[in-house]
């Protein structure tokens, strides 16, 4: 197909790029040239160079949102992979060993169907459900959550998981973390199954038990899915608005306890009509998310290994 | 054989380059026209003129042929009273004029990319609820008609009488802009503590005057199981920053607000605001449950509809927006604040405020349309109409006379008439400056739930204040 080939891919590719173009790419440079003006939304913008800037690393409410997100950065991916890489093994080759074969605990199409139920719901939808889950009841008992009414039954004092201004952050990761974990399990299932059942067969020949199997077959040989996912996280911990949004108090939570970047840009550009000072926080979010993931990469680069 | 490839471009491919990049770049162009900080230059299509006149039929030179666009502000009160009883009056007076109603509920997110492109500008707005636009912002960008002449024109019911003379004292100037009058506030709303008359009979409980009496009460309230007062701390701690602003306005008088807009020094800890603090600060911390930080308005208010809860702070709103909700004998009523001691305007003061602002957008297609419309909604059919639709009092003078009201809107009536002259002020800061309104949100919150001092709270609230004196960046207003 010489002939006619550039037209043809290029007849294919106008729209899609074009669209990228106009709703992702047009926006980023609008945001760069906005940051860099007093826009309130509605009046012409007058340019005010890095003045936002200046004002944006006095501000106490920003350190504390780039605190939640250090915080974030450092739990999401580290208890999410953990969990789902024990999940996922379990899933595929926790079970008996079956004529030689390595399979998953009982009942395990189940489990990864009810695993990855989470990643189905809707972002809103989670955060109105664990909202009710998290309620803490009054003195009377009445009006507690899901939590709340078994620790009371049990004669514990109850938690204000999300008024309480020194868990709600952990609250609100927690959640994070029920949502994601599905989706791992299920990416890290595909990377162990793409692993040849030999190699296992011949460590286990050789005498390894599971944990062994584990570490020393399995994690190195699935180092790539690992990677990936430790920068999808990562770049998750930079979000978390939905959930923040619609479950803390006061979006932001109690005394700024919970409030995330995102939520700092949607409440000052659109509340506060400062476009240009929400715009400038975009700008520094972008390029913290671009720093991330540029250091995950090269931090978690390992020989790939063919196999 | 092989092709033999001429050295650079043929023809045929030059002219078929040509063309991709043309159909790339034709719209390509456009696309870059969609810069979201253009502000358009003159409007789309026809921007409707305002003929005023003394005609008591039609004072602004309405068209029947021009069609309307209302967008009604969807929260607390609905949105039944535009397309029940206004609309239908406003078609009844233009036969065969087509009316576009929009209820929306995120104001600015709808509305803000419509003003700013000039594309399909509404023309009357209702610009109310938590995610309102920037009345400020608009007007510095002439979106907002001013309404001088339309406060001047002969009322619907009167000719005799002008729109302004139609309507309460002070609804004028509740509605200036950077000292012109922008905003019409068609609602008078009534502040105060709301609470259960038929429980408050079965167990023979009065509402307090006094604090010492409003503690006393408390007692008994806690004693016999319900909650005695709650706020909601999730999304509505404003009720109880009211409560706050609403007695040091009792205990120092209508200045005290006054100098807290206009960001005076000091405003915040001056006495009255302390010891306004203070007592607030020790109901919420006795008398209350911290649990309900983590409640919506809907919960507490609906946890007051179980008799669960006793006091709970609202305007008069609270009864239309629960409304099916209580049993059928739940009767809504108001009590002014309790005295805490010292009061300028002792009890039984109260606030009633011009809430509910609406404006005439400049640069629509039909604004002579959208000042008829207010005339109308001024009107006492409109008036009676916002009553029965919505269950809230408009500014217009002597609308509700004749009619059977609900047990909310009676006590109401009752409150206002023994209140007399003694109005508590409300405070503009809280649309002005939105950033120092956040900060009092969270310091309320940290106040009545988070276990914190008045002291504290006077002291970060003046930081704020003085940091937006400060912020050249901030436009400031006076009053």
């Amino acid at each position: 197909m010489r002939q006619g080939k550039y037209p043809f891919v290029i007849g294919f590719l106008a729209a899609p790029v074009t669209l990228y173009l106009v709703f992702v790419i047009w926006p980023y440079i609008q945001t760069f040239q906005i940051s860099l003006t007093n826009w309130n939304g509605f009046s012409a913008p007058q340019f005010v160079g890095l003045d936002n800037f200046t004002k944006l690393f006095q501000d106490n409410i920003f350190w504390r949102a780039v605190s939640h997100h250090v915080l974030m950065l450092i739990a999401l991916p580290l208890v999410t992979i953990t969990v789902a890489l024990f999940f996922s093994f379990l899933l595929n080759l926790g079970g008996k060993l079956q004529g030689g074969q390595l399979r998953g605990v009982g009942g395990s199409a189940f489990y990864k169907v009810v695993f990855f139920l989470p990643q189905v719901l809707a972002l809103a939808i989670v955060g109105v459900v664990f909202s009710q889950v998290y309620q803490q009841g009054d003195a009377r008992g009445s009006g507690d959550g899901v939590i709340n009414a078994v620790l009371r039954v049990v004669h514990l004092p109850t938690v204000g998981f999300i008024t309480d201004p020194h868990i709600a952050m952990g609250s609100m990761i927690g959640v994070m973390i029920w949502q994601a974990v599905g989706f791992y399990v299920v990416l890290f299932s595909a990377g162990m199954a793409s692993i040849p059942k030999e190699l296992f067969e011949a460590a286990a020949l050789d005498g390894a038990n599971r944990s062994t199997l584990f570490f020393k077959v399995t994690l190195p040989l699935l180092w790539d899915t690992l990677q990936v996912g430790w920068i999808y996280l990562g770049i998750a911990a930079f979000d978390g608005f939905a959930i923040v949004q619609v479950m803390s108090v006061d979006q932001g939570g109690p005394d700024h306890s919970t409030t995330v970047l995102p939520l700092e840009i949607w409440r000052n550009g659109f509340n506060l009509a400062h476009q240009g000072y929400a715009s400038a926080m975009g700008v520094v979010l972008f390029f913290a998310t671009l720093t991330f993931a540029a250091i995950a990469m090269r931090v978690t680069k390992r020989d790939s290994i063919e196999f | 054989m092989s092709e033999v490839k001429p050295q650079g471009i043929d023809r045929r491919t030059l002219m078929q380059r040509v063309g991709l990049t043309a159909l790339i770049a034709g719209p390509g162009i456009s696309v870059l026209s969609a810069c979201a900080t253009s502000s358009n230059s003159g409007t789309s299509g026809t921007s409707g003129a305002v003929t005023y006149s003394k005609d008591p039929k039609n004072p602004f030179g309405v068209k029947a042929s021009n069609p309307l666009d209302v967008v009604i502000f969807n929260g607390g009160y609905k949105d039944l009273y535009a397309t029940q009883s206004h609309e239908p009056l406003y078609i009844k007076n233009f036969p065969g004029a087509k009316i576009k109603h929009e209820p929306i509920v995120e104001i600015n997110t709808a509305l803000q990319p419509r003003f700013n492109s000039s594309t399909n500008i509404p023309d009357v707005v209702d610009n109310s609820g938590t995610a309102l636009m920037d009345d400020g912002a608009l007007v510095t960008a002439g979106q907002m008609l001013d309404l001088t002449k339309f406060w001047a024109s002969p009322s619907v019911d009167d000719p005799n009488t002008t729109i302004k003379d139609s309507v309460l004292a002070g609804t004028v100037e509740a509605g200036l802009v950077a000292g012109k009058p922008y905003l019409m506030n068609y609602v008078a709303t009534t502040y105060g503590l709301w609470y259960n008359q038929t429980l408050f009979d079965k167990h023979g409980w009065t509402p307090p005057k006094t604090f010492v009496e409003f503690k006393a009460l408390c007692d008994k309230i806690k004693a016999a199981g319900i909650t005695p007062f709650g706020y909601a701390g999730k999304n509505a701690m404003y009720y109880m920053y009211w409560l706050i602003e609403m007695s040091a306005a009792k205990l120092g008088g209508n200045q005290v607000l006054f100098d807290i807009d206009n960001l005076k020094a000091g405003a915040w800890t001056a006495d009255p605001v302390k010891k306004a603090a203070t007592a607030w600060a020790e109901i919420c911390q006795k008398y209350s449950d911290k649990s309900f930080l983590g409640l919506k308005h809907t919960q507490v208010q609906t946890l007051q509809d179980q008799d669960k809860v006793a006091f709970y702070p609202s305007g008069d709103w609270l009864e239309n927006e629960m409304k099916g909700v209580p049993a059928a004998d739940f009767k809504y009523t108001i009590c002014p604040l309790p005295d805490i001691g010292g009061e300028q305007m002792a009890y039984p003061a109260i606030r009633i405020a011009p809430g509910e602002p609406f404006f005439v957008a400049a640069k629509g297609k039909n604004p002579a349309g959208g000042l008829e419309y207010f005339r109308l909604m001024l009107s006492k059919e409109g008036a009676q109409g916002f009553f029965q639709k919505a269950g809230g009092i408009s500014v217009v003078k002597g609308a509700l006379e004749g009619l059977q009201l609900s047990p909310g809107a009676t006590s109401v009536v009752a409150a206002q008439k023994a209140a007399g002259s003694n109005n508590i002020t409300y405070n503009q800061f809280e649309t002005w400056y939105k950033a120092l309104e956040t900060e009092l949100r969270t310091q309320t919150n940290k106040l009545c739930y988070g276990g914190g001092t008045a002291d504290a709270f006077c002291t970060a609230m003046q930081a704020a204040a003085d940091k937006t004196k400060a912020d050249s960046t901030i436009t400031k207003q006076t009053r």
